[in-house]
Formats: C-alpha cells, sequence, structure tokens
C-alpha cells in the first residue's frame, strides 16, 4: 500500500518539478517572459533566438535545476538528520557543517580580500546587478572553485571536528552537544574573521542568505552526481535507519553493526549537506521541512522516505526559487530568506496543528 | 537439562558504578525464568549484560557458545530481545515494525520472502496485532504498541527471547494474553527469560531469580517454597505470598496501623 503511494507522490513530484522547468526557463529579471516561444517561434529573428538560448542554456536552465538538486540533497540530508538522530526536529546542518561552510568561506573571502588589495575586489551581493570582480556567487570559474572549495572543505572538516568532540558516532546526544558546540564555536570564529576584514561582510552576507543565482552547469552535474550517490547509500542504509527507531538495543540485537553503519551515515549526511551548502550558501529550512511535509502525505519507512524527502526537497527549494525571481522582479528576493520565511511559518503551523507531526504522540 | 543461557563470573558497571557483582547463573533450556528483585537490584543490566548489549567481565555463552565471539548475525538468529520503553518509530507501520524482526533472516537488501511474511503474519495474529497491521506506530496507544513490539520480537524466531519489562503498558486481560504467548512459545521450546515488576505474573514463570544490590540472592523453582520466600526477603518481607483460585498472588503488605490496612478501615466504617 505504502509502496503504490510512494510510487504516485514520486511521479506527481516529477511532473511539479518539470513544470518548475518550464516556468523556470520563462521566468527572469523582467518576470515572466515567453522565453519559449521566443526559442521555437518562427516569427522570432535569429538574434532574438541566439540570446533566448544563451539566457536560457547559460543561466536559466542550469539555475533552475540547480535549485531543484540543491533541494533533493538538503531534502535527503533532512531526512537523514531525522532518522539518525531520531529526533523531528534535527536539521541537516546539526552536525557544524553550516558553520563550517561559512568558516570556510570567510577565510577565503578574506584572504582574496587582502591578496586583491582593496573592496574592488570582494563584495558584491545578489542584490547588485553590476558585475563585481569577487562575491561569493561570482561567475568567475576560479573564485567559484576557490569559495566553493572553501565550503566544502569548512563543512567536512567542521563535520570531522564535531565527530572527534563526541568520540565517534556512538552516542546521539553526544553527537548532538558536539554538534551544537562546533556550530557555536565556528559562529564566533567566522564573525571575528568578518570584524578584521569588513570589505567581505557584504559578500558574506550572500553566502548566509542563500542564492541559486549564480549556480552553473558545473555546479549542477556535481550535486546530480552527489545527490545520485547519496540517495543510493541512504537507501542502502534505510534499514538502520528503521532498526534504529525503535532504540540502540533492539537495532544491536537485530544483528546490526550500528558503529560502521552509523559512521557510514553520518558521511553520507556530511556530503550531502556539504556540496548543497558550498553551492548555494546557507539556505534555511528546506532540510527540516522536506521529510515533514513527507511524513504529513504518507508514512512510510526509511527505504521510501530517502526518495520522497529528495522529492519534496527539490519541489520545495524549485518552487521558492521561483517565487524569489518573480515576486518583486527585477529585484530578486535571497531565495535563503524566503525559504525560512515559509518553512519557519510551515513550522508553526504545525505546531499549532498539533497533530504529532513534531514528535508528540496523540495515543 | 540443556542449558540455553548461561553467565559466569559476570560484573558489570554503568557509568562507572559497579551494578553487577559476579554473577553465575545457568537458564534451562525451553523454561521460562522470571528476574524479580527491588528497584535498583540489577535486573534489566544482568538481562543486557546477558544479551550482549553492555559491556561486562566474565563469561556468558548462548546455547554453548560464547556470546562475544558469534557473528552478530548468528546471535540475532538465536536470541530475540524485547527492551523497555523502546520505539519512537511512529512513522512505521506496525507490519513494518514487526517485519524489522526478520532482519537477522534476511540477505541487506533482499526484500522479504514468504517464510518472512508468514513469520511477521504469525507474530501479529499472536499477539492479536493483526488487524491494524497497516496503522502506523505513532497512533496506536500504549498497550497496542507494546503488542506490536512483541510481535517484532516474535518475529525473530530466535530459540532465546528475553523481555525487559514487556508487560508494561497492558490492561490485565492483555497481561493474561501475554501469559498465553509465553505458554505457547514454552510450548515450541523456546527459553524465555523475562524482567518483571508484576510479582503475580512472574510467579507463572518456572523458575526465579531473586537479585538485590547488584547480586542473585536466590534461583530456584518457584514451586519451591525457599524461592518464594527469597522473592518477599528480597522485598524486605513487604510483600506477602498467597495462594489464590490454585494460583500465587503477591500483594504489598500494608501495616497495621495504616490508614489503608483493611482493618483499619473497618474500624473507622
Amino acid at each position: 500500500m505504502n509502496t503504490t503511494r510512494t510510487g504516485w507522490l514520486l511521479a506527481l513530484a516529477a511532473l511539479v518539478c518539470a513544470a518548475f522547468v518550464l516556468l523556470g526557463l520563462c521566468i527572469g529579471s523582467a518576470g515572466f517572459e515567453n522565453t519559449v516561444g521566443t526559442l521555437l517561434g518562427e516569427h522570432t529573428s535569429e538574434l532574438e533566438r541566439a540570446m533566448a538560448r544563451q539566457i536560457v542554456w547559460d543561466i536559466r536552465l542550469p539555475r533552475t535545476i540547480g535549485a531543484l538538486a540543491a533541494g533533493a540533497l538538503l531534502g535527503l540530508a533532512g531526512a537523514l538528520a531525522q532518522g539518525l538522530f531520531r529526533n523531528p526536529l534535527a536539521d541537516p546542518y546539526l552536525l557544524g557543517s553550516a558553520s563550517g561552510a561559512s568558516l570556510g568561506v570567510a577565510l577565503a573571502l578574506a584572504s582574496m580580500s587582502s591578496l586583491g588589495g582593496g573592496a574592488g575586489m570582494v563584495g558584491g551581493s545578489m542584490m547588485s546587478e553590476g558585475g563585481v570582480a569577487v562575491s561569493v556567487f561570482s561567475s568567475s570559474v576560479g573564485v567559484r572553485l576557490g569559495l566553493t572549495g572553501a565550503a566544502f572543505a569548512g563543512a567536512v572538516l567542521a563535520v570531522m571536528l564535531t565527530l572527534s568532540l563526541a568520540r565517534g558516532v556512538q552516542h546521539t546526544l553526544r553527537l548532538l552537544l558536539a554538534g551544537v558546540i562546533v556550530g557555536v564555536v565556528l559562529g564566533a570564529v567566522t564573525s571575528l574573521v568578518l570584524l578584521f576584514s569588513p570589505d567581505s561582510l557584504q559578500a558574506m552576507q550572500s553566502f548566509l542568505l542563500g542564492s541559486t543565482s549564480f549556480i552553473g552547469w558545473t555546479s549542477c552535474v556535481l550535486m546530480a552526481v552527489v545527490w545520485l550517490v547519496c540517495v543510493v547509500a541512504a537507501w542502502t542504509l534505510a534499514r538502520v535507519l528503521d532498526g534504529l527507531s525503535l532504540g540502540e538495543a533492539t537495532a544491536q540485537s537485530l544483528g546490526l553493526p550500528i558503529g560502521p553503519l552509523r559512521a557510514a551515515l553520518v558521511a553520507v549526511l556530511a556530503l550531502a549537506t556539504g556540496t548543497a551548502v558550498a553551492q548555494t550558501g546557507l539556505i534555511a529550512f528546506v532540510g527540516l521541512a522536506a521529510p515533514h511535509l513527507v511524513r504529513a502525505l504518507a508514512r512510510v519507512p526509511h527505504r521510501q522516505l530517502m526518495w520522497l524527502a529528495s522529492a519534496m526537497g527539490a519541489v520545495l527549494l524549485g518552487g521558492a526559487d521561483l517565487l524569489a525571481r518573480w515576486l518583486i522582479a527585477p529585484q530578486e528576493l535571497p531565495v535563503g530568506v524566503l525559504t525560512a520565511v515559509l518553512g519557519g511559518l510551515y513550522l508553526l503551523w504545525l505546531m499549532h496543528r498539533g497533530t504529532g507531526a513534531l514528535g508528540g504522540r496523540t495515543a | 537439562m540443556s542449558i540455553a543461557l548461561s553467565a559466569q563470573h559476570l560484573s558489570a558497571s554503568l557509568g562507572g558504578r559497579a551494578v553487577l557483582h559476579d554473577i553465575s547463573l545457568d537458564l534451562v533450556q525451553g523454561q521460562w525464568t522470571s528476574i524479580l528483585g527491588p528497584n535498583g537490584a540489577g535486573k534489566s543490566t544482568l538481562l543486557r549484560a546477558m544479551a550482549g548489549l553492555l559491556p561486562y567481565s566474565g563469561a556468558v555463552s548462548l546455547l554453548g557458545q560464547p556470546i562475544q565471539s558469534m557473528p552478530q548475525r548468528q546471535r540475532a538468529r538465536a536470541l530475540a530481545w524485547l527492551g523497555q520503553n523502546e520505539a519512537s518509530a511512529d512513522d512505521l507501520s506496525a507490519w513494518d515494525v514487526a517485519m524489522l524482526g526478520r532482519l537477522p533472516h534476511q540477505a541487506w537488501l533482499a526484500p522479504p520472502n514468504e517464510k518472512d511474511m508468514a513469520a511477521v503474519e504469525r507474530a501479529l495474529r499472536f499477539t492479536q496485532a493483526w488487524d491494524w497491521r497497516h496503522r502506523p506506530l505513532g497512533q496506536l496507544s500504549g498497550g497496542e504498541r507494546q503488542r506490536v513490539l512483541l510481535a517484532r520480537a516474535l518475529a525473530v524466531e530466535a530459540q532465546v527471547l528475553l523481555m525487559d519489562e514487556p508487560l508494561a503498558n497492558l490492561d490485565p486481560p492483555h497481561q493474561a494474553d501475554w501469559l498465553c504467548v509465553v505458554e505457547a512459545l514454552l510450548m515450541h521450546g523456546t527459553t524465555v527469560v523475562s524482567v518483571l515488576h508484576e510479582i503475580t505474573i512472574a510467579l507463572n514463570a518456572n523458575r526465579l531469580v531473586v537479585m538485590r544490590e547488584g547480586r542473585v540472592t536466590h534461583h530456584g523453582a518457584t514451586a519451591d517454597p525457599a524461592t518464594r520466600d527469597a522473592v518477599c526477603e528480597a522485598f524486605d518481607k513487604r510483600i506477602a505470598i498467597h495462594p489464590l483460585n490454585g494460583q500465587w498472588v503477591a500483594l504489598p503488605h500494608i501495616p497495621p496501623g495504616n490508614f489503608f490496612h483493611p482493618i483499619q478501615q473497618d474500624a473507622a466504617a
């Protein structure tokens, strides 16, 4: 019964994503424009068609697909985090990956700023349309790779620091506490770095607000490949999460090698979160809300939850990306702000509905 | 009499505090042994240590093999565990939870086979949880959840079944049903070990292990008066065991002079 429902929900999510891709081709700085019509129309000039092709192929298509891929990564990471920590309020950023990525980006921006010798090199935000040489979402390949690498390295190092402070992955509570401590300390260090490098502040703000604006094909392919690896790994390990949901002793009694399997799950969580954060900055609530929304639609084992949470994450971030482009066009809202507001409202609604979806029991 | 589970010089600590002290115990195959004792006696710790779920010193053997050297899956097939207050698996249906009991029998990525399905159905019917097998655990009452969890442990179809407070949240009729389940298991040759606070129910066991302050003070047949005396002794004689309609009933001993003492209440009336 559940499998059929999961199939239908996945098909529905695929349809919605396809619709988002089509819409994504048509929504830009001028609001909605029929770019597809221009591309396919017989009465448009070759020049118009070439421009439309460039806009669609170089900007809108990779951005839309990138938003879907980042959302899928965050949704998957959310489902993993909530299963691993056995807490419906667990967030993919809990292991310190977000604060680690932030510190990595802050350090990279600060060093670029000092090497470049001034504000001309660093600055700019996604709200500005004037070309800036370097921003967290610069289209320059070198800068992009440098900042993405810094974010990813920061995320991975922070997760490793969390794991070493927690002395492994055996104790969930210790892992959670270590994640909180790493988050707070690295957040403070990031603030300190920015204090000494005020030129980086504006660019850093873009990272902290999260954006899908500058996702290129390289990021798209990277996120898609990482998602595929992560979702297959998570699907393979999902039985451990089902077993763990009955308590560690029971899971152990069922012959599951809890230690190594939990380490593998943490690695998948870190990879998914680190990759998404490195490409899009900090996008709030998608990882937290996606598994909840799935649970509101279908109560399924973790094997199915991994796919459904990915699909829901893609739908959420894909939709938020379109809204961010369209709501105040020609300006653009930071998509992270939008997801934070919408996600916060959704969780508030869940809390007041009081159905136990946030972990409370009605029975 | 062959031994299903054996502990030799077993000691264990929790948070640096020694909880079990040099316990040696042989549990007979195909019998129900119940572990009794006051709060903090170390009953649950003993059960967990014997299940290999807790670090300990000494030796534990399961069906004649040292438990620590047994491959995990082999051990999981031979010994099923039902823990205290387990489960937060609100999203899983009763069927999915019971199917987790088949994990030790299944290849890692293989879907459940006919045998697994049959075992889960048997377990759910056995615990009268079959009718709501599709309902998520989060939508069940405490007693219903406990029956599903028992079905999960039964679905393992292990030779040895260890249960820590299996009657939590069960009303008296379902406690009686649990006794029927245990009786059926014993008829199939399963060894049952339980920790129970319901002493009256525990007095139905073949054998009792009486514990106090991390030590076994008595181990013997329930039918033996010395065993029942040891139970009363473990509780500082603050309980009394009486025969009633062919079974043993344990009642808290209410001292005369206490307001709730029947004689006192009669006088007040």
